[in-house]
């Protein structure tokens, strides 16, 4: 399955959770998640069915004015 | 009567502070300059925010820590959105984060100054409140716009001073004025555009609450004084709100008393 995080393009083995995803492809806590534009909680991360082309966003804390 | 900072304390939805300052944590020339300055400033409340994160550069959590140690209370804001959903959902992100509940709410209505874009933010804002959040809405100084967000339930009003990381002060003191004495019952903070202690010192003779800033001290020769400097402004602009300027008169009225005035005006 291809996916884009941050914008790469990566591919993915189907059975994998967005939380699996996501820390494969290096998130370190803190971070928050998002799916195709729309926030996904935490509480969801392990349960989120990802599909063909879906767009994650991983978020941390940066400097802010 | 003496007032001190300690009795007189800002309103933020319910929470109290006894600084008028909020700060920002970006544009410093160093982490160590960052967290010297805000500490020099004694803001109790320091804005923050979230972008893509780079796992090769810890991910975040390094300048995560720094906050936290100051151990500040976080307004996360929206900057960089240019639409509802994009701030919806960086709200949404930041509150999971961050766990408040506060949003300081900027949606970009134009690259070329930033400016805030009035209608999206009053529909974000609405969306934002129904979802449970309290909103610091980084808004113009358009009284009409201003209303719509107090109808919606913002207790706080943010209207900018000038353009974000102009430093030109504040462009129109009438319309910001105007804002006060229609909302007198709702926290009024200047957000973006101060550049030195005196235009702190005028936002607070219009009767502001308070000002929150970043690149005016961020961007100084030196970050630590300009903080210590806008603390100082913060309170002189204050108190004097507080202690009511003199009548202004249009003739010289002498100070010194003329009675008794020896020599030439003596027979």
């Amino acid at each position: 399955m291809q996916l884009k995080i941050n914008g790469q393009t990566v591919e993915v083995t189907e059975t994998k959770s967005l939380l699996d995803v996501v820390k494969e492809f290096g998130a370190s806590a803190p971070f928050a998640l998002a799916v195709n534009g729309q926030f996904v909680p935490k509480s969801q991360h392990e349960s989120w069915n990802l599909a063909e082309q879906d767009s994650i966003e991983i978020l941390s804390p940066v400097q802010g004015g | 009567m003496a007032i001190d900072v300690n009795t007189d304390l800002l309103d933020i939805y319910g929470q109290k502070f006894s600084s008028r300052l909020l700060i920002g944590s970006a544009l410093y020339p160093s982490p160590k300059v960052m967290q010297d300055s805000i500490a020099a400033s004694q803001a109790q409340i320091v804005t923050v925010s979230l972008r893509r994160q780079s796992p090769e550069s810890g991910g975040g959590n390094m300048f995560w820590q720094q906050i936290k140690d100051l151990g500040l209370t976080i307004l996360p804001n929206t900057a960089g959105c240019h639409s509802i959903q994009e701030a919806v959902t960086l709200a949404q992100m930041s509150r999971e984060i961050f766990e408040t509940d506060w949003v300081k709410l900027e949606l970009v209505g134009d690259e070329y100054n930033l400016q805030p874009d009035p209608i999206d933010l009053v529909k974000a804002t609405e969306i934002l409140i129904n979802d449970g959040f309290k909103v610091l809405p980084y808004c113009t100084d358009d009284l009409v716009i201003c209303r719509h967000l107090v109808e919606l339930g913002c207790e706080v009003l943010m209207p900018w001073g000038a353009p974000i990381g102009t430093g030109k002060g504040l462009l129109n003191p009438y319309a910001l004025s105007a804002i006060r004495n229609r909302f007198p019952q709702t926290t009024l903070v200047v957000d973006a555009g101060i550049g030195k202690p005196s235009d702190a010192v005028q936002a607070f003779e219009l009767g502001y609450d308070a000002i929150l800033l970043n690149s005016a001290v961020a961007q100084a020769q030196d970050p630590i004084v300009m903080a210590q400097a806008f603390k100082a402004a913060c309170e002189a602009g204050r108190f004097g709100y507080l202690a009511g300027k003199m009548p202004e008169k249009d003739t010289a009225q002498p100070s010194t008393p003329t009675l008794g005035m020896p020599f030439w005006h003596q027979s």
